[in-house]
């Protein structure tokens, strides 16, 4: 390719330029201004005014900052977790050859694109009276009825189990995609040596499906350590002060949620940058061990 | 290909146990949306649909100008979709055809910002979208999903193989020009990617939430996912009401990914598998 300078290239400077100026405008640039943000006190009105670390310290010592972390993990884990689990089943069961799959994934998938917002309407519909469905079940079979959207920890579980319904088929399909690419004589081969399906599928299918079950786990960690939608819909209509606080003993405040009350509700937006670089940090953090624990177990597997 | 000695019949037990959870909701907004309240809150519940359908709607449109948010939904969608996909296909095709002083650095850079979670952004977006004065409008949420970086990440493998380099080439043999050359050569042969980049676009701009609710400060102009939540907000114990507008507002998406959903799903999986 000859160099007759930049100015050669102007077509394609121009066919990109929407783009990054977007980008540099509304991702970039505000990134970065989040960060300076995270160093004010800030009203979005008058001026602003530089507190160096002054949020970041009024953060270590702000117990509803922490309530909220606690709330996120508690929430991420309850909700990733066995999701993932029972998403690679589901994928095992939907390679080993049974008929109408393209019905299956189109089935599981669906979920993953219906509306957070309708979902969570949903869950609350079922879950909120003594008289909704769920309660009415629990009657049937004689069991205690359970007041889902007001103890703390029940109002974690019914967030874990509405992404739960959204995520599952979601990752059953990735899984299922990665699966399809080991190679069946791999099986049939441990099959001849004696091995078990529990063996076949600790010592072939988890190894070799390593590389993916780290994708589905990155994804559902950074999707789920930023989950609002969820708790800001279901408890909407209950909390009588605010909406926004995560419902009964604030059991529902998940980080982004008090991000969002204190930078919309109260304005405050040098405090909600830093709890915003705050849930950066962790999922950041997150994201690394996940990545650690992931590499380690391969590690441990070569030295076999 | 019997690779675990499961049993047909307990697999087919399991697998369409979870397609009976994937399906229940839908079924019970259903029920919720064609019943009156009492019905369905009383024990034991009504468990059939009823036939109360038409009159929770005439409660729904007397409480909430729903289809004016719907139409705002559906013009943002589109809006949305269309730019993206003629923005991102544009430059995904440049990174992907050509070389260019900055070429690596500019790729790099979009890459690493793909990395960060998205909600660092949003509060200067919402500073920036006000000081613009988008604050209140529907451009505001047309803008920033532009710069979709997952987009013109996908976007950019799709064309790498699905334009081969010969076609280009004989084309500037022809004497085409470069934007030609991405009208007549690349936009041909990149259809299937951009129906699955399309629909992943206009699936999250239907159903986005946190960004509108940040953003349309106006009362009087809200989307689709902003009526439901306000319609819950105000009315949340006339579930059937609620219900009867959350059915409206997925029915349309529901349909319009059951018609592509095959492809999708492929087209979906394959980014996760190949990295």
């Amino acid at each position: 390719m000859r160099r007759t300078g930049i100015v050669s290239y102007w077509r394609q400077y121009l066919a990109i330029s929407p783009f990054f100026l977007v980008f540099v405008g509304f991702n970039l640039i505000p990134v970065f201004f989040t960060l300076y943000l995270a160093f004010q006190r800030w009203d979005g009105l008058g001026d602003m005014k530089f507190v160096g670390l002054d949020q970041f310290k009024f953060l270590i010592h702000d117990p509803t900052f922490w309530l909220s972390v606690k709330n996120t993990i508690i929430i991420w884990v309850l909700g990733t977790f066995p999701m993932l689990f029972v998403a690679l089943i589901i994928a095992v069961m939907l390679n080993a050859g049974v008929r109408f799959t393209s019905f299956y994934r189109i089935a599981y998938f669906l979920p993953n694109v219906t509306s957070l917002v309708a979902v969570a309407l949903f869950f609350f519909a079922i879950f909120s009276s003594s008289n909704g469905l769920v309660n009415a079940v629990l009657h049937l079979m004689h069991l205690p009825q359970v007041q889902w959207l007001q103890n703390p920890f029940a109002i974690k579980v019914v967030i874990a189990l509405l992404m739960s319904w959204q995520w599952t088929g979601y990752n059953a399909i990735i899984y299922l995609a990665g699966l399809q690419t080991i190679p069946t004589q791999l099986y049939e081969a441990a099959q001849l040596d004696g091995a078990g399906p529990v063996r076949m599928f600790r010592h072939i299918t988890v190894p070799l499906l390593r590389p993916i079950i780290l994708f589905t786990l990155i994804v559902s960690t950074v999707t789920g350590l930023q989950s609002f939608t969820e708790p800001q819909v279901l408890f909407g209509s209950t909390a009588s002060v605010n909406p926004n606080s995560g419902g009964p003993g604030q059991a529902g405040l998940t980080m982004m949620l008090y991000f969002y009350h204190q930078a919309f509700d109260n304005n405050d937006y040098g405090y909600g940058a830093a709890i915003v670089w705050a849930l950066f940090l962790l999922i950041l953090l997150f994201v690394v061990i996940n990545w650690r624990l992931v590499a380690r177990s391969e590690r441990r597997e070569r030295v076999r | 290909m019997r690779r675990f000695k499961l049993g047909r019949a307990s697999i087919h037990v399991v697998l369409a146990t979870g397609v009976l959870i994937s399906f229940f909701p839908f079924y019970w907004m259903v029920v919720m949306a064609t019943n009156t309240t009492a019905d369905i809150y009383r024990y034991p519940p009504k468990l059939t649909p009823g036939s109360h359908l038409i009159e929770n709607i005439h409660r729904l449109l007397d409480s909430i100008d729903f289809f004016g948010s719907m139409l705002n939904t559906v013009m943002v969608a589109i809006t949305t979709t269309v730019l993206v996909l003629f923005i991102d296909s544009l430059a995904a095709f440049t990174f992907a055809k050509y070389r260019f002083p900055g070429r690596n650095f500019l790729f790099g850079a979009l890459l690493a910002l793909y990395m960060l979670p998205t909600q660092l952004a949003i509060l200067p977006q919402f500073i920036i979208a006000s000081d613009l004065g988008l604050a209140g409008t529907l451009r505001a949420l047309i803008i920033p999903p532009i710069a979709n970086a997952f987009g013109i990440f996908w976007m950019r493998q799709y064309i790498t193989s699905a334009v081969p380099d010969e076609l280009i080439d004989a084309a500037k043999v022809d004497g085409a020009g470069f934007f030609r050359q991405y009208w007549q050569i690349a936009i041909p042969a990149i259809r299937p990617g951009l129906a699955f980049l399309g629909i992943y676009v206009f699936v999250a701009a239907w159903n986005d939430y946190i960004w509108p609710l940040i953003v349309l400060v106006d009362p009087d102009r809200i989307t689709l996912q902003l009526a439901l939540a306000q319609l819950n907000t105000a009315h949340g114990t006339d579930f059937s009401m609620v219900m009867a507008g959350t059915l409206l507002a997925i029915i349309p998406l529901v349909v319009i990914f059951g018609f592509f959903a095959r492809n999708f799903i492929a087209d979906a999986t394959k980014g996760a598998v190949r990295e």
